[in-house]
């Protein structure tokens, strides 16, 4: 059997390695599953591996890039020993203690035991599956901006979604190209307001409201999008040769489906702090909020579920 | 980076997939992109692992822009299989190396 260690925690977004930097300062030595490499937001590091920009994390007054913002995190956890392993959480079982985690395979023995677990895996971009949209990915469907907006230069692009993602895409969008529309099936948008000024203000953006993407058109690679006005119906496309989504997020949870309770939407429901369904599992940041779902949020909850599971385990005599 | 992924140019780039014994995979990278940089270490390890059976190379697309466009690469990463000097896979997006490899296991 392999050796079970004190707290195991499963993502390594904000959430996972603030959790993380906590429980290795606590001596706990954590183990970080921290996720596989991907092009979407499901990856180590998480979401804001995305993004460019960081403005609103206090303590950097000129702002950070997400990436850098995320080694910084990580390397802070490692200074304290934290330990990683990049590969995801394929089947978990928590039935009983010491609770168990796949990584290699679903079959056969566990790799990893646990006498503490931090869920911390966070949510990824929600794609239209609409037609086209699988085909093109690649090729003028992107999730991922900051990646593919450079492939866009002096040409039109749609960014789908009314959020602050979206705006922060459409506005970074617009370093490339020609026109950025912004599509989105409300007449407002859900966008902060600080967001929203900046994107009217900016003379590349345009938008057009109430109206969703029904089809991503192309062949080889993407010409435009099919759209229909949830008013009055009526259908039309719009020229574009690039497409970024970014509409809202699901939780990473389908691998706690039937261990751990969750809400109608997915999202793990916790109590107490941090306390999930199953004594000794506890759960943080997007995983478990879809009301604030920023930065410093998730890295809050990701304290409290440090401090919580060291409790926890204080209270067993096992800390 | 390490000696086993040679940097590739639009100037070399033709001649080098062309000379080479092996099949050669392709990344198109850059700088700007986090994807790219999670999977440069994945692919250090393939290339040390599989030393002999495939050659690992890079290409920074915001430097060489001809064979980025020859060969429409619109997305980052993106990492294209030649076999005697023809493109025969395209594997677009960042992945962990078990599916890397499973997709790359019938040329290995």
């Amino acid at each position: 059997m392999p050796e079970t260690h004190q707290v195991v925690i499963l993502g390594s977004g904000p959430a996972g390695l603030t959790a993380a930097i906590y429980t290795a300062r606590a001596n706990l030595l954590p183990f970080v599953v921290e996720g596989e490499p991907s092009s979407t937001s499901d990856q180590p590091g998480g979401q804001l591996m995305l993004t460019t920009e960081v403005e609103n994390y206090p303590g950097f007054v000129d702002g950070v890039l997400g990436p850098d913002l995320m080694t910084r995190f990580r390397d802070q956890a490692a200074r304290f020993g934290a330990q990683f392993l990049t590969r995801k959480a394929v089947r978990v079982d928590f039935s009983s203690r010491p609770f168990r985690v796949w990584t290699e395979s679903t079959e056969g023995e566990p790799d990893i035991l646990a006498e503490v677990l931090i869920v911390a895996t966070g949510a990824q971009a929600l794609m239209l599956n609409v037609p086209g949209e699988a085909r093109l990915m690649g090729h003028g469907v992107s999730t991922c901006a900051t990646c593919d907006g450079f492939f866009f230069r002096n040409q039109k692009i749609a960014v789908v979604g009314g959020g602050d993602s979206a705006l922060e895409e459409a506005s970074f969008l617009t370093r490339f190209g020609e026109s950025v529309t912004v599509i989105h099936r409300r007449k407002e948008l859900r966008a902060s307001k600080i967001m929203q000024d900046r994107a009217f203000a900016n003379d590349k953006i345009d938008f057009l409201w109430d109206t969703v993407v029904t089809e991503v058109l192309g062949e080889g690679k993407v010409s435009g999008v099919g759209l229909t006005n949830t008013v009055t119906g009526e259908k039309s496309t719009l020229d574009a040769s690039g497409v970024f989504v970014a509409i809202g997020h699901v939780p990473n949870t389908g691998l706690f489906a039937g261990h751990l309770d969750m809400d109608e939407n997915g999202y793990i429901k916790t109590t107490d702090g941090t306390r999930t369904s199953v004594d000794g599992v506890f759960a943080c940041g997007d995983v478990q909020d879809h009301v604030y779902r920023q930065a410093i949020t998730a890295s809050g909850s990701g304290c409290m579920a440090a401090i919580d599971a060291e409790r926890w385990l204080e209270a067993r005599g096992e800390a | 980076m390490s000696e086993g992924i040679t940097a590739l140019s639009d100037a070399t780039f033709d001649e080098h997939v062309k000379a080479a014994d092996t099949v050669v995979l392709v990344d198109f990278w850059a700088e700007w992109c986090g994807p790219c940089k999670m999977i440069a270490p994945v692919l250090e390890e393939i290339s040390a692992e599989h030393e002999g059976k495939i050659e690992i190379v890079k290409l920074n697309i915001d430097e060489n822009l001809d064979v980025t466009r020859r060969y429409e690469v619109m997305s980052i990463p993106t990492l294209m299989l030649f076999k005697d000097g023809e493109p025969v896979e395209r594997i677009i997006g960042a992945r962990g190396k078990a599916q890397l490899l499973q997709e790359l296991q019938a040329y290995l």
